[in-house]
């Protein structure tokens, strides 16, 4: 399912043959805020993926960068100054003869109603894992009470029916069901983490949108989150994990899209960009140079404004292979937008970068620790 | 010399959270603090920076037995210390522009006289710009507003730094040109740095030693070391 990195030109739209057509389709999505006095915030441009069943893409970059507009995009949960263009594509379940007539359908989640997304696609077809989970979960109601509630709305399963399908809900989310009695602010974060995966599961989506899952958790909840993240879409779920942990990506992902300042700059499967050959873009090799564990240099400088991008490549001020080529915006090519992507023709200055640091006994040694802490 | 000494400290009597803890930090020296969330390692921290009066045991700054904390500590002890914490977003004033957050301590001790110099001095060292010192916290992303945090910890000269958690909020390369201010203000000022976190393999990296939260409250030698003192 590691399809080839796509070219992101939106003409490229038909999925890498062989492998099971996408449920997502993203091409030329843009999305801009207009602000007070007219002024426009590029937040999101020109961004284009698939996403198949049982694919987990990673989108990753520096805050601030566009990641989580990108999936309030998907879910029509913009503010009413945003402007959107492009397609975003949810195709029916793959290979599955469509299940209802009604919802089975391709549906365009940019122009769709908000009646339609509301009815057919929150929860339905897309399941949201929240950042925060503490603030997702109502915290004057118990879990259970959260879960029934899912179940009822979007299943119409009621009573006994609706006890037990929010028990399998949580059970299928590792949520321990002697807990289920409790209210949000008396579960750890940990599991407060697994019953909004728990709710975000309920309707059997076929596509997960997970928004910086992670954040905020130690290492080995993050561990514990993302591999169970991990297990679902094993289920042929697709997941799209928004972060910024590079680590948690590189754990779980089959592809990796970098985005910086509102652009994916990288498309690539995850084993070849945090192993060898590493990551052709300089601002992915930057990011990837910054880890503790690699070199632990900052990348120099700071992103653009998103009000304020160059017409240029937005990466260029910080990058030490532009030249006068970087004045004009680069196509996305071979899944790398850069004129000097590394690797290419032009030879990379000092050879190839320390690539070889991805060291698998450090997983492995962080895995031991989140079986020990299970108990957290 | 920053010594906690047989440190219990917790928010409900009778339940602490941190129970008889010893941990050193001498000047200059840089100590990660590595555990898992809710052990009790950001009490500790806030009890190391004057923030939270233990129940029980001594800190000694500098060679001072600490008697008063939070606004009972004097204020030659309070400015020895910059702190930092893991969301930038709870601790800044949502009021203050930037450059107000940044001057704020030298503002409060009646400094005002340097505040344009220094917030000067420091804006570029953490990466802010003129324009950015003019934003308020909402208008500025996670990783500037932290950036911001960072220079108003060091707006004093403290002679040492906190960091709970500073970096968990940020991505790879934030965290590490913050870390990398943090090290070139101790580099010049010989400060010490209790630096609180779950990231081993950055703590690793960034600290001279770091103490595993399970070794300095469940292993019985240090235990054992404790009553023997009494």
């Amino acid at each position: 399912m590691n399809a080839p990195a796509d070219t992101g030109s939106p003409a490229a739209a038909a999925p890498p043959s062989g492998s099971p057509a996408p449920v997502l389709s993203v091409r030329g999505l843009s999305v801009r805020f207009v602000m007070r006095g007219g002024r426009r915030i590029a937040a999101v441009s020109d961004a284009a993926f698939d996403l198949a069943p049982g694919e987990c893409l990673a989108l990753v970059g520096e805050s601030g960068c566009g990641k989580s507009v990108l999936a309030a995009a998907l879910l029509g949960l913009l503010p009413g100054n945003a402007r959107t263009a492009g397609s975003a594509r949810l195709n029916a379940a793959g290979g599955t003869a469509g299940p209802d007539a009604g919802d089975g359908g391709t549906i365009e989640l940019l122009t769709a109603s908000e009646q339609e997304l509301a009815r057919t696609v929150r929860g339905r077809r897309i399941g949201l894992v929240p950042q925060s989970p503490a603030a997702h979960l109502t915290p004057v109601r118990t879990v259970r009470a959260q879960l029934e509630e899912t179940v009822r709305e979007l299943t119409g399963v009621r009573r006994s029916g609706a006890r037990a399908d929010a028990e399998r809900a949580a059970d299928r989310a590792a949520f321990p069901l002697d807990h289920l009695d409790r209210y949000p602010h008396q579960l750890s974060g940990g599991l407060a983490q697994r019953a909004a995966t728990a709710l975000a599961l309920v309707g059997d989506a076929p596509l997960l949108l997970a928004d910086e899952p992670t954040t905020g958790l130690d290492r080995d909840l993050v561990e514990r989150t993302v591999d169970e993240l991990r297990r679902h879409t094993d289920d042929g779920r697709a997941l799209l994990m928004i972060t910024h942990d590079l680590a948690a990506a590189e754990r779980i992902a089959d592809r990796v899209a970098v985005m910086y300042a509102g652009r994916i700059v990288e498309l690539a499967d995850a084993p070849a960009f945090f192993g060898t050959p590493g990551p052709r873009h300089p601002y992915a090799r930057g990011l990837l140079d910054a880890l503790p564990e690699r070199a632990f240099r900052p990348i120099p400088g700071m992103p653009p404004e998103l009000g304020a991008l160059p017409d240029g490549c937005a990466f260029a001020a910080r990058c030490d292979r532009a030249t006068a080529a970087c004045e004009a915006l680069p196509v996305p090519a071979d899944g790398v937008a850069c004129h000097h992507p590394v690797g290419a023709p032009p030879a990379a200055p000092g050879g190839p970068t320390p690539a070889e640091a991805t060291e698998p006994t450090g997983a492995q040694r962080s895995e031991e620790d989140g079986r020990r802490a299970r108990t957290a | 010399m920053l010594e906690l000494r047989d440190i219990t400290a917790g928010y409900e009597p009778r339940t602490p959270v941190v129970r008889g803890v010893s941990l050193t930090v001498a000047a200059g020296e840089a100590v990660g603090l590595l555990g898992p969330s809710g052990c009790g390692k950001s009490t500790l921290a806030r009890v190391a920076a004057l923030l939270h009066r233990p129940d029980g045991g001594t800190v000694t700054l500098d060679g001072e037995t600490v008697t008063g904390w939070r606004h009972r500590a004097p204020r030659r002890q309070r400015t020895a210390y910059g702190v930092l914490f893991q969301q930038p977003r709870l601790s800044a004033d949502p009021r203050l522009r930037l450059g107000e957050l940044i001057a704020e301590p030298l503002r409060a001790g009646g400094r005002r006289a340097e505040i344009a110099d220094r917030v000067g001095e420091l804006a570029p060292v953490v990466g802010l710009t003129d324009e950015l010192l003019r934003r308020r916290p909402h208008e500025v992303s996670d990783g500037q507003l932290q950036r911001a945090c960072l220079a108003r910890a060091l707006v004093l000269r403290p002679r040492w730094l906190i960091c709970d958690e500073m970096t968990a909020m940020l991505d790879a390369s934030t965290t590490a040109a913050l870390v990398a201010v943090v090290e070139s203000y101790r580099r010049e000022s010989g400060a010490g740095l209790l630096a609180v976190g779950h990231d081993r393999t950055l703590l690793a990296r960034w600290c001279d030693r770091t103490v595993r939260w399970a070794d300095l409250t469940g292993a019985p030698a240090a235990r054992a070391e404790a009553p023997a003192d009494r």
